[in-house]
């Protein structure tokens, strides 16, 4: 009872706040020099005058700008976000094409940089002052400070162009024809690569950060209880030292979470990947204002969704959250 | 020649000759030095000692949960005819929680905050393979109820953060005891807990010793308790043994000059001496103070509320001590945070001298803020650590124009005046030790030449020894520059020994005042008297200290 009426609560304030959102992201983009309108004339060679009006009541870009941000925002009251001026499809079949290769792509470094992270974290904290320990730690701080494209390309060279054991690029082998479990085997060799690439970073974070909390959490005295009692010590590392060293994680791991439509584009633009993030940089190119209006719409709507369940997680994991909130 | 006993066949523990060595760069080579006692069956054997005696290092040998770093190098300690220093951490593991079982100083960190009751009690059962899982649930149940706790079944569904402090050394108790062990470790367990509560403890682990027949090996640093509870007694001071023997003899009749000192310096067991309140127009009028702290509440919380402070009303003459004595709760520092006007009360009155107070803001109230300062009670966390001691003294009169340089200077001859000597200027906190940092606090408030010090339980965490320094500093300076005091504290025996009145506080309510005599002696109020009856060690034999 009291998490329905957590939630409900969470998505009424979230249905505030995107509302919000589209309101000024639609001012802001007003600010921009120019319009589409000129954009599409220059690039169609002919810029005379009537062209450009034609064009802007066609958009609707002579309206004005209340009548425009009013049109907008009861579209997307009803998830119709538009059309795409340079693509002439709807943004949001746009989006929903593209949306899956994303979240894919996201969600498996998401998941392979939580788990590789906490792992190589709790091994580095009981290999704390042994050569074992330290070369977790140095491996972490490679991968931090690497940058993301250089990891990217280096993967390239030696696992597809060198070792030849991967695909360089894109979502699937193109031409071949792969159905059922050999398009998902294709998809998922696809997918090895850009994946791994996204996930060292947070890896990398998540393994520092999951180290510094273990060991803070072993110096407490509720840990000095537990081996009073006689317990084993791996009991007390997984039930007493990582669940506690646990909850700082939770809160990084929901930033994270959050980024995961908008948060892959050099990944998604070295490896080929046909998501939103290569989507968004060339509406942004292109000036193509509705198109970025319904990605910013999105990943602003991804933020508030993981924000709402990473504080349904952290409750969970931490009954002092809940009991207070209720 | 180290102070020994010779083993006899009641012995359930034998330490003999126990050297531990501390790491290199510790302030001393070894934490514990050729130690040598006894604890015999059914007996409490009470360690007693102040901060950095080594108390609780044989202690910790015992349960083979001494910190990294840190060795037994000699000696051997004989527990049901083994040397447990030759076991193996396996051998060890399997001792503890059900052969030797232990409770700890912070019953607020000392469970998983993140476990339910049940389950933590529970987990001493798993450790040593004993029951089904269902059975250990009902255990668990069994022992809550053995140690008290109220509505048990819904205890142990609870999570630690749902219990009092009390409580959770209850359950912290149960643990211990879930195995029924033969010998019982307790490292400071009422430290931390009001009086009364600490009361009810000590009689729970005096009742469930004699129930079982157990050994108690019970560590403190409080003479009090040990007047309470103990059988015998071991006076440590500096890693080694200054005294051994029964209770009453070392109560009655300390032989070591340490003991002797250690209870001399305990505040006054006996009745308060009598003191001329003066008459004339009071310092400070308290008039209906009242403040309620409110949790933000918000679309997802309701608002909580607590009332701090109801229709608290006093007054304090010039040049006299005032003790606000409270348990946790009481609202007796909210008292002093309104005076200090750290917090703003709700409403009602505070007069200094005529001036209102609490209605003051902005300038008007930085203009008077000098006129009150405040000794706050952790002398470690109260002091930046990156600011020199001078600087930190010197840093309220800058605020209010002193010229730089002679705000130093000034801070020197302070610190000269509590005893520290003018060079401790340049120097920063972590080179002194808690009482001596107390001393820089007490400069601190000083630096702004106020009329009314609140001092907020400006001695509970020193040791007594040093708290009964503090107090005569602070009593000797009172006097030479016509100070007013406002004493807060949990500690009736120090607010008998420093107040000329003292005011009871319960729940924000002020329950009683009167002049310290009366308050000690003929208290009119059942909670004064519970309060009062809960002092550990008040109506025990202690030598004599007047």
């Amino acid at each position: 009872m009291v998490y329905a009426r957590l939630i409900l609560m969470r998505l009424f304030k979230a249905v505030i706040v995107l509302f919000l959102i589209v309101i000024f992201n639609f001012l802001l983009i007003q600010l921009a020099p120019g319009d589409p309108a000129a954009i599409l004339a220059g690039e169609a060679g002919a810029a005379d005058q009537e062209f450009l009006d034609q064009l802007r009541e066609r958009f609707g870009l002579d309206q004005p700008m209340y009548v425009q941000l009013w049109h907008y925002v009861s579209g997307i009251a009803m998830l119709d976000f538009g059309y795409s001026y340079r693509l002439g499809v709807p943004v949001f079949d746009l989006i929903m094409d593209r949306l899956p290769a994303t979240l894919l792509l996201t969600g498996t470094a998401f998941v392979l940089s939580l788990v590789l992270g906490i792992v190589a974290g709790s091994m580095a904290a009981a290999r704390v002052k042994k050569p074992s320990g330290s070369l977790i730690m140095a491996l972490a701080l490679v991968f931090y400070a690497t940058p993301l494209f250089w990891v990217a390309l280096m993967s390239v060279v030696v696992f597809s162009v060198y070792l030849g054991w991967l695909p360089a690029y894109g979502l699937y082998t193109v031409g071949a024809g792969h159905t059922g479990l050999a398009l998902v085997l294709d998809v998922a060799k696809h997918l090895v690569l850009p994946a791994t690439t996204l996930a060292l970073f947070f890896m990398a974070i998540y393994t520092r950060m999951t180290r510094t909390s273990m060991l803070d959490a072993a110096q407490q005295d509720y840990v000095k209880t537990a081996r009073a009692k006689g317990l084993k010590p791996g009991i007390i590392q997984r039930r007493h030292v990582l669940r506690n060293a646990l909850l700082p994680i939770i809160t990084l791991a929901g930033l994270q979470a959050g980024q995961m439509v908008g948060g892959a584009i050099l990944t998604e633009t070295v490896f080929a990947w046909p998501g939103i993030g290569r989507l968004m940089f060339e509406a942004l190119q292109q000036r193509d204002y509705n198109l970025l209006l319904g990605i910013f719409f999105f990943s602003a709507a991804l933020v508030i969704v993981f924000n709402i369940i990473t504080d349904l997680v952290y409750s969970l994991a931490d009954p002092r959250i809940k009991k207070g909130a209720a | 020649m180290p102070i020994t006993e010779n083993p006899s066949a009641d012995t359930v523990l034998s330490i003999r000759d126990l050297n531990i060595a501390l790491p290199k760069g510790a302030d001393r080579a070894l934490a514990v030095e050729d130690v040598s006692y006894e604890v015999k069956r059914g007996e409490i054997m009470c360690v007693v000692g102040e901060s950095g005696s080594g108390k609780s290092m044989a202690a910790n040998a015992v349960m083979g949960l001494l910190p990294k770093g840190v060795n037994a190098t000699h000696g051997e300690i004989l527990f049901e005819g083994q040397d447990l220093l030759a076991l193996t951490e396996k051998q060890h593991r399997a001792l503890r929680g059900l052969k030797i079982g232990m409770i700890f100083q912070e019953p607020m960190t000392a469970l998983n905050p993140l476990m339910r009751v049940g389950a933590q009690i529970a987990e001493v059962f798993e450790a040593h393979g004993q029951f089904t899982p269902k059975e250990r649930q009902a255990r668990a149940l069994e022992l809550l109820i053995e140690v008290g706790i109220p509505q048990p079944e819904k205890a142990i569904r609870a999570y630690p953060f749902e219990l009092s402090g009390g409580q959770r050394q209850r359950v912290m108790i149960a643990m211990a005891l879930a195995l029924e062990p033969i010998l019982l470790i307790a490292d400071e367990p009422t430290t931390a807990l009001d009086v009364t509560t600490q009361a009810q403890i000590l009689e729970l682990i005096r009742d469930l010793q004699q129930r079982r027949g157990m050994s108690v090996m019970f560590i403190t640093h409080d003479f009090g308790v040990v007047a309470e509870i103990a059988n015998r007694v071991c006076v440590m001071r500096h890693g080694k043994i200054v005294e051994l023997g029964d209770a009453k003899s070392v109560l009655e009749k300390p032989q070591d000059a340490y003991t002797q000192a250690l209870i001399a310096a305990i505040p006054s067991n006996a009745v308060p001496p009598h003191r001329e309140t003066s008459q004339v127009a009071p310092l400070l009028e308290i008039k209906q103070l009242n403040k309620v702290f409110r949790s933000r509440g918000g679309f997802l919380k309701p608002s909580r509320e607590v009332r701090a402070l109801e229709d608290v009303s006093l007054t304090l003459a010039r040049g006299e001590t005032v003790g606000i004595v409270g348990e946790s709760g009481s609202g007796k520092s909210t008292l002093g945070r309104c005076v200090v006007r750290l917090e703003h009360p709700d409403s009602g009155e505070l007069l200094l001298d005529g001036v209102n107070l609490s209605q003051l803001k902005g300038d008007a109230l930085r203009r008077e803020r000098h006129r009150v300062q405040m000794i706050f009670q952790d002398p470690y966390a109260s002091l930046n650590p990156r600011t020199k001691v001078g600087m930190a003294i010197a840093q309220g009169p800058i605020a209010n124009g002193t010229p730089k340089a002679a705000a130093l200077k000034q801070a020197g001859e302070l610190l000269d005046m509590v005893g520290l000597g003018a060079s401790a200027v340049e120097r920063f906190p972590h080179e002194f030790s808690g009482g001596q940092r107390q001393r820089i606090g007490i400069a601190r408030a000083l630096a702004l030449n106020p009329e009314l010090i609140v001092a907020d339980e400006a001695v509970s965490a020193l040791d007594v020894s040093i708290q009964a320094q503090v107090l005569e500093l602070l009593e000797e300076l009172k006097q030479r520059l016509s100070l007013s005091l406002l004493f807060i504290t949990h500690d009736l025996r120090v607010a008998a020994h420093i107040c000329d009145r003292i005011v009871v506080m319960q729940h924000g309510r002020i329950v009683e005042q009167g002049s310290a005599e009366q308050i000690f002696l003929a208290p009119k109020e059942a909670y004064t008297q519970d309060l009062l009856k809960a002092i550990p060690g008040r109506e025990a034999p202690v030598a004599a200290t007047a």
